[in-house]
C-alpha cells in the first residue's frame, strides 16, 4: 500500500487515515507493533515530527496503544476495530450517496441501482 | 535551552539596497524548516548571516546563544549555493579535510552515504557530473552531527531518484537538538518533510507557520499558497 499524500488536507490527517488503512487491511495485525516513529516517517517520507503527530492522534483513539520501553502496539480491542471498520464504511456509503445525488439519483432510485448491482456481481 | 537561532531586528543592506529588513525570527531546536521565496528576498543573505560570512548592517544574530564566530561554526553545518571544493581534488581528499576540520564530521556516515548512491571515493570531481558534485557536497554536510543544517538550495541540480534518498538522509538524521534549515524554489518535492515555512519576500517575513496549520486555515498545499502570494 503506498503513501499517497493529497494537497489539500493536513499531512498528519492523511497519515492517521492510511495508517488505519493499514490496520484494517492487516498489514499492521492486533496486537502487533507498529514501526517506530523514525522508520514509518522514513517509508512514508514525511516529517517524524508530523508522523509523531498523527499516531499521538491514533492513541486517542485508543486503536493504538503505548507500552511504555517497548513501543507502540495494535489494540486487540474487537470492539475499536469493529468501530472503526464501520466508522470508515460510513464515511464511504455517505460519499457514494453524495455523488449518486450529483448525478441526480433520488433515494429509490440509488437502493434499485445498488440492489442490481450486488446481485451481479454474486 | 531550546531557542537554537534568534535574530534580534537583522538588518543587511549592500549599499543603498536593503536585502534583509529588521527581521526578527526565533528557530528552536528539532525542526525542519523551508526558507521559500522568490529570487533576491533574502534567503542566501540570511543563511549567509548565519555562517558568518556576512555581518549584520544593524541588529544581532545569535546561534546557541553566541554572535556566529568559531565557535559557532562548530555546530552550523553549511551547504552553499555554490560548490568551493577545488576540482582537483578527490572524494577521499575532502573527507580528509572534513575530518581535519570538524570534530563532529563522522566519516563512517560519509562512506557509507557514498557507496549508497554509487560515488568512488577515488574519483576527482573534475571528472564529476554537477549533479554528482552535489551529491558529495551534501553528504559531507550531512554527516556532521550538528546543531543547525543550513541547506541553501540543496535538491535544484540532482535528479530525482537522489532527490529523494537526499530528503531520506534528512528524515533519517532528525533529532530533536537539531534542526535544518533548507531554502527552496522545489516546495512540492520537500513540503512533506518539512514542520515550517518561512516565506521571505524583499527582506521582510512574510509567514512563519508549520505546514499543517497552512493546509488545515488555507485548504491548499504550501506550494499552492506560495504560488497564490508570489503571483507574478
Amino acid at each position: 500500500m503506498p503513501w499517497t499524500l493529497d494537497d489539500s488536507r493536513p499531512i498528519y490527517l492523511q497519515l492517521e487515515d492510511l495508517i488505519k488503512a493499514r490496520i484494517i487491511a492487516g498489514t499492521y495485525k492486533p496486537g502487533e507493533r507498529l514501526p517506530s516513529v523514525r522508520e514509518l516517517a522514513a517509508e512514508a517520507a514525511v516529517n517524524p515530527n508530523t508522523m509523531q503527530k498523527a499516531l499521538t492522534e491514533l492513541e486517542r483513539s485508543g486503536l493504538v496503544y503505548v507500552q511504555r520501553t517497548s513501543g507502540r502496539f495494535i489494540t486487540e480491542d474487537t470492539n475499536i476495530m469493529k468501530e472503526l471498520k464501520e466508522h470508515l464504511a460510513k464515511e464511504q456509503i455517505q460519499l457514494f450517496l453524495t455523488h449518486m445525488k450529483q448525478l441526480g439519483f433520488q433515494k429509490e432510485d440509488i437502493i434499485r441501482l445498488l440492489t442490481q448491482e450486488i446481485k451481479e456481481e454474486i | 535551552m531550546n531557542e537554537l537561532l534568534t535574530c534580534v531586528d537583522l538588518t543587511k543592506q549592500y549599499g543603498s539596497k536593503t536585502a534583509l529588513d529588521s527581521i526578527n525570527l526565533i528557530i528552536p531546536r528539532g525542526r525542519i524548516i523551508g526558507l521559500l521565496g522568490p529570487n533576491g528576498s533574502g534567503k542566501t543573505t540570511l543563511i549567509k548571516l548565519i555562517n558568518g560570512l556576512l555581518s549584520p548592517t544593524f541588529g544581532h544574530l545569535y546561534i546557541n546563544g553566541m554572535e556566529p564566530g568559531p565557535e559557532t561554526k562548530k555546530v552550523v553545518s553549511y551547504l552553499p549555493e555554490r560548490t568551493y571544493f577545488n576540482s582537483w581534488m578527490k572524494v577521499t581528499d575532502i573527507l580528509n579535510f572534513f575530518c581535519d576540520f570538524y570534530a563532529d564530521f563522522s566519516r563512517v556516515r560519509a562512506e557509507d552515504m557514498l557507496q549508497h548512491l554509487g560515488i568512488d571515493p577515488k574519483a576527482r570531481l573534475s571528472a564529476m557530473s554537477k549533479g554528482t558534485k552535489e551529491k558529495v557536497q551534501l553528504i559531507m554536510v550531512m554527516s556532521r552531527d550538528a546543531d543547525l543544517y543550513c541547506l541553501d538550495e540543496p535538491i535544484g541540480g540532482v535528479d530525482p531518484a537522489a532527490r529523494d534518498y537526499i530528503l531520506q538522509t534528512i528524515i533519517s538524521n532528525y533529532n530533536e537538538h537539531a534542526s535544518v534549515l533548507i531554502s527552496t524554489h522545489l516546495i512540492s518535492d520537500i513540503e512533506n518533510v518539512l514542520d515550517d515555512v518561512i516565506f521571505i519576500q524583499n527582506g521582510h517575513i512574510r509567514l512563519h507557520a508549520s505546514v499543517d496549520a497552512i493546509r488545515e486555515q488555507e485548504g491548499k498545499s504550501v506550494d499552492a499558497l506560495f504560488r497564490e502570494v508570489f503571483r507574478c
